[in-house]
């Protein structure tokens, strides 16, 4: 891979043109429609970069070349659900290319029928009763969640209920966002099994308890099977259950969180319904609720910016796809790559929860690091940069904070065996040089533009302006 | 091996004290700046604000992760120590020396539930 990071102004030549158009074409000197007052009138040139076609092509494609994504290969990053994206969605979503959000609502009917559409699947999915589309991110959604949460309470009388319960595995996002939301976070432990412990739980529940947030299965990839003694016991309290929907993925088409006993939920459209995202794409976190809340989420509406449309209609694309009848496809088939990929890495690397997991697991580490007088042990840190030499995209790691060393691999349902056997054989051969000769391992990666950024430095001196 | 300081007094969640009259000096041990790994961030409290203890009283940032103060003793910030706020790896350098605040106590009794050099040292 060739390094490449100049901007295309660095490219810019005067009077270098990739176009020639008549003047009375794009303006020009031509008088505009409706007269622009002078004040608002620009002084000086537009100042575009004046480039060639073939220097704008090789620009934007040596940069391409500096991405790794989901179709680049195989990212196996934990909680974050790389699915592939399937390039019909991308075709199909073109439909909305020419509309705006400033439309007058009747102009744009096809965009509330697809609403009202996606509406009616994801509560037949997730078991809630309707949901909102304005959030554009997961976190997004969980804010939503929350004020809905604290305004169900406060439209009672109820206005004691000052606390949110996370578990300690949760993802981060859940105790900020319900910080943001004005809320004292409460955490309750996980057993050794690494599911909330129902006994630590029950003292922390009281008149005081706005609701817990939960993500099921976990952060470990474990299913909480205790859910609905968990959700009798806050409900019983008068709290409410919230569901992170980041790891609904093993769940599509099987379980239901409204049939969990969750009030209010999240979906990552670009997670678990195969949207882009990361750099790919903008997200898309809608939020349901049970049927007591819907008041609460006010008069649908799709024009005035609400919620990322053409996400939407991806998302709706991929479900029509699926269809009900093949759509729990997807987690299981996710639930069997991981449990194939776990299985068979954990001779190698420290297993520390070893029971069936849904579509990811933890490592804590490798089992034999190899260290030795004079020569520390390689870390979770080393085995994924070690991995981007092979051309794989890293886990998720250090994360949930559990384990010293996690190490969090969720391969998907669109990895072919083939591809997970090769990730298998290559995480084998990291571990076997860790054992060797560590340092293998503390030098990589080799072949990358970047190999290891100075993470502290840039956190405490960061450098926030190109050159 | 972490190092404790003799003559220090130790909370359960890793700050340390050091009783100066009435005025309580706090930082961090050197076990919670090795936990923590290199702290890039220090939020501090201003002068003047109340303290309660076992409240938070500000959080270190690490590459790792964030973590929370919790003040050992109740009263009101009287200094805080800008050098840290400007130089964070400072703790990391010697958790210390490099205090975070000092607090004029209103109770010196809570500093009864404290721990001692030794008893901290076996909790570790």
């Amino acid at each position: 891979m060739r390094y490449y990071d100049k901007l295309i102004f660095e490219l810019s030549k005067p009077g270098r043109k990739g176009w020639s158009l008549k003047d009375s074409f794009c303006g020009g000197a031509a008088a505009p429609a409706a007269p622009v007052p002078s004040g608002l009138c620009r002084q000086t040139p537009l100042g575009l970069p004046e480039v060639s076609e073939v220097d704008v092509v090789r620009h934007y494609t040596n940069l391409s070349q500096m991405n790794f994504g989901v179709d680049t290969g195989f990212y196996p990053l934990g909680s974050c659900t790389m699915k592939y994206n399937p390039k019909i969605n991308e075709e199909i979503s073109t439909l909305f290319d020419d509309i705006h959000p400033l439309q007058p609502e009747s102009t744009v009917g096809g965009v509330k029928e697809v609403y009202e559409k996606m509406d009616s699947c994801l509560a037949a999915i997730t078991g809630m009763k309707h949901f909102t589309f304005l959030p554009c991110a997961g976190a997004h959604g969980e804010l939503t969640g929350l004020m809905l949460m604290k305004e169900y309470h406060i439209s009672r009388g109820d206005t004691a209920r000052t606390k949110v319960i996370v578990p300690d595995s949760a993802h981060g996002t859940n105790p900020a966002s319900a910080a943001v939301c004005g809320f004292e976070i409460i955490v309750v432990k996980s057993g050794a099994n690494g599911l909330v412990d129902v006994e630590s739980l029950k003292p922390l529940l009281g008149p005081d308890i706005a609701g817990i947030m939960m993500t099921n299965p976990n952060t470990l990839g474990l299913f909480e099977r205790e859910i609905r003694e968990i959700a009798a016991l806050v409900h019983g309290c008068g709290g409410l259950l919230y569901y992170d929907g980041a790891n609904m993925n093993p769940l599509l088409g099987m379980v239901r969180p409204g049939d969990m006993g969750f009030d209010i939920m999240h979906l990552n459209l670009h997670k678990t319904f195969s949207t882009p995202h990361g750099g790919g794409g903008p997200g898309s976190g809608p939020v349901g609720v049970a049927e007591a809340l819907v008041p609460l989420l006010g008069k649908p509406h799709v024009s005035g910016f609400h919620g990322n449309a053409a996400v939407i209609l991806k998302a709706y694309a991929y479900i029509l796809t699926l269809g009900r009848e093949h759509i729990s496809m997807a987690g299981k088939l996710a639930t069997l790559n991981a449990n194939y990929i776990k299985e068979s890495l954990k001779d190698v690397y420290k297993l520390p929860i070893p029971t069936v997991c849904k579509h990811e697991f933890v490592f804590d580490g490798l089992l034999n690091d190899g260290a030795r007088e004079g020569v520390a042990g390689a870390t979770t840190l080393d085995v994924a940069k070690r991995l981007l030499d092979f051309g794989f995209h890293a886990p998720t790691i250090y994360f949930p904070l559990l384990f010293h060393q996690a190490l969090m691999i969720e391969p998907t349902e669109t990895e072919s065996k083939e591809i997970l056997d090769e990730f298998i054989e290559v995480m084998r051969k990291i571990a076997a040089e860790a054992a060797e000769d560590p340092d293998i391992l503390h030098q990589a990666p080799h072949d990358t533009p970047i190999g290891r950024p100075d993470e502290t430095a840039a956190a405490r001196n960061p450098i926030l302006q190109y050159r | 091996m972490s190092k404790i300081v003799e003559g220090l007094l130790y909370s359960e969640s890793h700050e340390w004290v050091k009783v100066d009259g009435d005025v309580a000096i706090i930082g961090v041990s050197d076990f919670a700046q090795e936990e923590m790994g290199d702290i890039t961030y220090v939020d501090m409290p201003e002068e003047g604000d109340e303290v309660a203890a076992g409240e938070e009283f500000g959080a270190l940032e690490s590459v790792k992760a964030s973590s929370e103060l919790y003040s050992p003793v109740s009263g009101k910030v009287v200094a805080v120590n800008s050098a840290v706020e400007d130089s964070p790896e400072l703790i990391n350098e010697d958790p210390y020396t490099n205090w975070i605040i000092k607090v004029k106590m209103s109770d010196s009794s809570e500093l009864n539930s404290l721990l001692t050099a030794a008893a901290y040292g076996q909790k570790l």
